[in-house]
């Protein structure tokens, strides 16, 4: 036997029975959504839906609280589609429903629970309780919980609306901040998992509350939240996996802007005592850094691949593609000053705050302000 | 290297401005927006195109030059160091290291070298030993492929997008290979310079084909000409499909096509749709846009101020101009567009800010208790309703002078009541101002133009007012003094209004009635002009041979509104209104057509780019050396990537192996210990 065959085998023996529980619960979903929708999707869609159940097993057998997460969410988001009986209007009459597992009770549930976890994250830090700090780990995770639990009764509801209006939750400005906030809030969840320190999470959760902020606006303001069914230009699966990589990249960057910010407080004496290592904080920034930069790499790639189909280019020079690659530039000669000389500490930290700066107008400035080709989300 | 992130740095300032600065508009928009010094300014900089400025092809040439010199100085070291092991290194060497340790090591220096070869293997290491009792291993030394991968990728990047840029373009035509033609040039008509032939290697162009109509080239902007692109084939367009939700969006656009080979004559059909592309002869065809291909329209013309003309009867053909001869003048009516299909949002027209109020009115929580439920809709109540079909044209006169008008077919539900919408402008970047013309209890226009013509007969007038006042003091007793005073006010407020609308009568008060007590005289006077309005009408219609109607709230209501659009109309320039009888819609898809002859470089440089990304990234180069002598080993590692997690891995293996050499007993079981 090989060193790598060994190596392969103790990966299979060192699982356990929940793991080997949670991958037959994954293939049995997809098998069964495979066999109930094939009818509805095209061939893509379904070479998509089926890399979910390995990647979906992969992830959690990696990190096993997301197995707790996908399986939890799976079963809230079931028993609130079950409460629908597929009549819309019960999301109003249905006690459950209208106050605690509607897509958009279970998005304010969300909104509500990161702000908390914010403040307590803030108090453990301050006033150096591991209690708290363990509380807020705790609320961040059931935030978690609601937002991917919006999401997917989101998902059902948009077909409830009417069959062909119905569409995976990511395609306007709306979905994609809540997206924002949950890839953000995991990302952070893992990285305090593998340092095994709860001290970022004050920093972290500020963008997640500045994110959800400007959400709860732009749903009471704007009534951004109604379900919109997808123009032609949308309706395509490359959006089912260009967005989300996108919005991994964004929140990995939002996450290294943070941990810059609390190094570079670390760095002045101040709150020094209380975070991490500067050594830590300047790990985690080039980490999430690097993860933002590889899947901002695919997310612009396959927004090219995309632009091919939709537009008949692959680029040209579009305000939101352009500003995707003056953030990928900015990265990338982040990473080569990093990599190549070496460099590392404030002024590192200085470039990755701004790189925030860069990364949010890109997200929403140009939305905001520039006119393009892009249609899925302006203000 | 620096000299690298100066010109990322440049390429990045130049996108900044070419996505702040709207690219490619006609020139004249930048001349208003700059003023004449820096318009001319920033045209040196080519900034209007930046993306296409020769200094921006420069940047990005110097990239790919830097870019491909580094990778050229630095691959064969790159390979060597993939490749060797440095079983040689010598022990100081080993010791300037950032992870190296020394410990006590009791077994003989075969058996412990043997011992650490198979710990290491299992660890996924590649080993080699030296001579001197050196073991060398090392994992991940990929990660340097990584590196050409990804730095080849943006030379095949750029390279390949340069080939899909105008690049080519701009090269044909400073060579002279061709010469654009004036765009107003009749297809049929352009001179076989401004003709690029179907092998052309690299081109993008657009072409517009209606429904049954048929096309063989595309059309390029070149400059402020245009050249033409022969196709290998022929596009025929069977139909064009478009498609909406119910909220008015649209759902589909598709076009069913016939592809005819020009060489082959070979055929067969084939349908095109947003983000699902025709691929043929190597030249890629998308659905772009859609426009009319010249729908008919059968129309009447009814004269707005003048009373009891007969309705013109005309066709029209969108894309077409005729001209018209109408009450005296002479016109050339410009037939712009036509859409079958408005959807409006009803619930907000004619809404006040009522719904501000209630939301004050609901409180916070009632506000957030209203946001919780379905993700349906939001608090603003929707009405979107499909109007019906639409056309617009333009009226130019004798001086060139034109007006725009865009008019519905059917009359819309405004404010509860049925109204035929006919909006005008003067310029296209004003909006259409509508006016609103009551359509009667039929649905019609017929009883609106029956008021208006017994309201503006000047030879009706004195036969209105007499039974204006005769009916306004029926059954009570009243002079005949005042009876004559009412009709002869009756007649004032008719000719007055018949002139220029509520203008002449505003001004007519302003004259004759002191300000105090303007508003009550106004309100008399409208009184009074509403009561000879609706005589007139009964007038006309008894001359008509119609019975008498009787008086409703709705009925007034339609006097009232009449008013207003008579009024109105007067503000619409060329008293003429075109309803719109019946139509036969001809559709015409815009398709882009691009061979791109780099794109497939570009793709293979986007998978060399990821595949380069994450090996540089995420693969981690361990190189580990163990010596043994003289009753210790030392223990050295480098890395690639100086992160947290080196020391990690350091002091893991160092336990390891120390675990493993410092006994005499056998330890497999150890090997996995700490994994
Ligand atoms: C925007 C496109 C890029 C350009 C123009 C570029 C250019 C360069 C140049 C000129 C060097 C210096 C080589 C030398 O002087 O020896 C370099 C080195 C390097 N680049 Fe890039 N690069 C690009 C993208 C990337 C990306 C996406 C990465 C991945 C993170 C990367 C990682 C590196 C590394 C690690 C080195 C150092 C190699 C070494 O010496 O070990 N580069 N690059």
């Amino acid at each position: 036997m090989s060193a790598t065959e060994r190596h392969g085998l103790m990966y299979w023996q060192s699982r356990s029975w929940q793991d080997w529980l949670y991958a037959l619960a994954l293939l049995f979903g997809v098998g069964y959504a495979q066999q109930r929708y094939s009818a509805y999707m095209d061939s893509y869609e379904q070479i998509i839906l089926l890399f979910a159940a390995p990647t979906g097993i992969a992830l959690g057998w990696s990190w096993g609280a997301l197995q707790r997460l996908f399986v939890g969410s799976a079963v809230l988001a079931l028993f609130s589609i079950s409460l629908y009986t597929q009549e819309l209007a019960r999301a109003d009459r249905v006690f459950l429903l209208k106050y605690l597992i509607s897509s958009q009770s279970a998005i304010l549930w969300m909104c509500a629970l990161y702000f908390a976890a914010t403040l307590v994250y803030w108090a453990g830090l301050l006033m150096r309780s591991a209690f708290a700090l363990a509380t807020a780990t705790g609320l961040t995770w059931a935030a978690t919980v609601f937002g991917l639990v919006g999401l997917l009764v989101r998902w059902y509801e948009s077909y409830l609306i009417g069959a062909d209006v119905g569409h995976i939750p990511i395609s306007n400005l709306y979905e994609v901040f809540v997206l924002f906030a949950l890839i953000t809030a995991l990302l952070y969840l893992y990285i305090e998992a593998r340092y095994a320190t709860r001290l970022m999470g004050a920093f972290v959760l500020l963008v997640i509350s500045a994110a959800i902020g400007f959400l709860l606006w732009y749903t009471f303001s704007r009534e951004a939240h109604a379900i919109q069914p997808l123009v032609p230009a949308l309706q395509s699966w490359w959006m089912k996996i260009h967005v989300p990589a996108n919005f991994i990249g964004y929140g990995a960057f939002a996450l290294a802007a943070m941990v810059a910010s609390a190094h570079l407080l670390a760095s002045r004496g101040v709150l020094a005592t209380r975070l991490p290592s500067l050594e830590v904080l300047d790990d985690v920034m080039y980490k999430s850094i690097a993860i933002g930069f590889a899947f901002f790499t695919v997310a612009t790639i396959l927004g090219a691949l995309w632009a091919a189909d939709a537009w008949g280019s692959y680029w040209q020079w579009d305000p939101k593609e352009t500003w995707a690659l003056i953030v990928w530039l900015n990265y990338a000669a982040w990473l080569h000053i990093r990599l190549t000389k070496g460099l590392r500490g404030a002024l590192l930290a200085w470039w990755a705050l701004i790189g925030l700066l860069v990364t949010t107008f890109a997200f929403i400035g140009v939305n905001m302000f520039l006119s393009g080709l892009h249609s899925y989300g302006s203000l | 290297m620096r000299f690298a992130i100066s010109l990322l740095t440049l390429v990045a300032i130049a996108s900044v401005i070419g996505t702040v600065l709207r690219q490619n508009e006609p020139l004249a928009n930048y001349l208003n927006q700059f003023g004449p010094f820096w318009f001319r300014v920033f045209e040196a900089a080519g900034l209007y195109a930046v993306y296409n400025a020769p200094w921006f092809i420069a940047i990005m040439a110097f990239l790919v030059l830097s870019t491909s010199v580094c990778i050229w100085r630095n691959t064969p070291g790159m390979l060597r160091q993939m490749a060797t092991y440095r079983e040689g290194i010598r022990e100081s060497s080993m010791r300037a290291m950032a992870h190296q340790t020394e410990f006590a090591c009791t077994l003989p220096t075969d058996e412990a070298l043997h011992r650490a070869t198979q710990y290491l293997q299992a660890q996924g290491f590649r080993l080699r030993a030296g001579a001197t009792g050196v073991l060398a291993a090392k994992s991940g030394s990929f990660s340097r492929l990584g590196y050409l991968a990804a730095h080849s990728a943006i030379v095949a990047i750029c390279v390949g997008g340069l080939l899909d840029s105008n690049v080519p373009l701009q090269l044909k035509l400073a060579l002279g290979e061709a010469r654009p033609a004036s765009s107003d040039t009749l297809l049929s008509q352009m001179p076989a310079s401004a003709r690029l032939s179907a092998d052309n290697a690299s081109f993008r162009g657009n072409t517009l084909i209606p429904e049954g109509g048929a096309s063989s080239v595309a059309v390029i902007n070149a400059g402020d000409g245009v050249l033409v692109q022969e196709l290998p084939f022929t596009l025929t367009l069977n139909r064009f499909h478009i498609e909406h939700y119910s909220t008015g969006q649209p759902k589909l656009f598709a076009s069913d096509v016939l592809v005819t080979d020009r060489e082959t004559k070979q055929s067969f059909s084939a349908r095109i749709e947003v983000n699902k592309p025709l691929q043929y002869r190597g030249v890629t065809v998308y659905q772009a846009s859609f426009d009319d291909g010249g729908t008919l329209l059968n129309l009447r013309g009814h004269h707005m101020l003048a009373p009891r003309a007969q309705p013109l009867q005309l066709n029209g053909r969108i894309g077409e101009s005729a001209e018209l001869r109408y009450d005296g003048a002479t016109y050339r009516i410009e037939w712009v567009g036509f859409r079958p299909i408005n959807v409006e949002n009803l619930a907000t027209v004619g809404e006040g800010g009522a719904n501000d109020t209630d939301r004050e009115a609901r409180g916070l929580f009632g506000r957030v208790r209203d946001q919780m439920g379905s993700g349906r809709e939001g608090m603003t109540p929707r009405e979107l309703r499909n109007v019906g079909p639409s056309f617009s044209y333009k009226l130019r006169d004798a001086a060139g002078q034109a007006r725009e008008y865009n008019n519905y077919q059917l009359p819309v539900q405004i404010d509860g009541r049925p109204v035929f919408l006919t909006g005008v402008r003067d310029t296209p970047s004003d909006r259409f101002r509508y006016v609103r013309i009551p359509a009667d209890e039929a649905l019609g226009i017929d009883e609106f133009l029956r008021l208006r013509a017994g309201l503006l007969d000047p030879s009706l007038r004195a036969a209105i007012a007499q039974r204006f006042a005769a009916n306004a003091v029926r059954g009570g007793s009243v002079s005949p003094a005042l009876q004559a005073r009412l009709a002869e006010s009756a007649e004032r407020a008719l000719t007055t209004f018949s002139a220029r609308g509520y203008q002449s009568v505003a001004e007519f008060l302003e004259q004759a009635v002191p300000e105090p007590e303007r508003d009550g005289a106004a309100q008399i006077y409208l009184r009074v002009l509403q009561g000879a309005t609706w005589e007139a009408w009964q007038l006309r219609r008894e001359k008509d041979r119609l019975p008498v109607l009787d008086f409703t709230p709705a009925r007034v209501q339609f006097v009232q509104d009449s008013l207003n659009a008579v009024s109105d109309l007067h503000f619409y320039g060329v008293p003429i209104w075109f309803s719109l009888d019946t139509f036969d819609e001809v559709k015409a898809s815009v398709f882009q057509m691009t061979r791109s002859p780099g794109r497939n470089l570009v793709y293979l440089g986007c998978v060399l780019l990821v595949l380069g990304v994450f090996a540089m990234l995420y693969v981690r180069e361990r190189r580990i050396w163990l010596l043994v002598r003289d009753g210790i080993a030392v223990l050295a590692m480098q890395t690639n990537r100086r992160t947290l997690d080196a020391n990690e891995t350091f002091a893991r293996h160092q336990h390891a192996l120390m675990a493993l050499l410092s006994t005499t007993s056998s330890s497999k079981g150890a090997v996995h210990e700490r994994h």
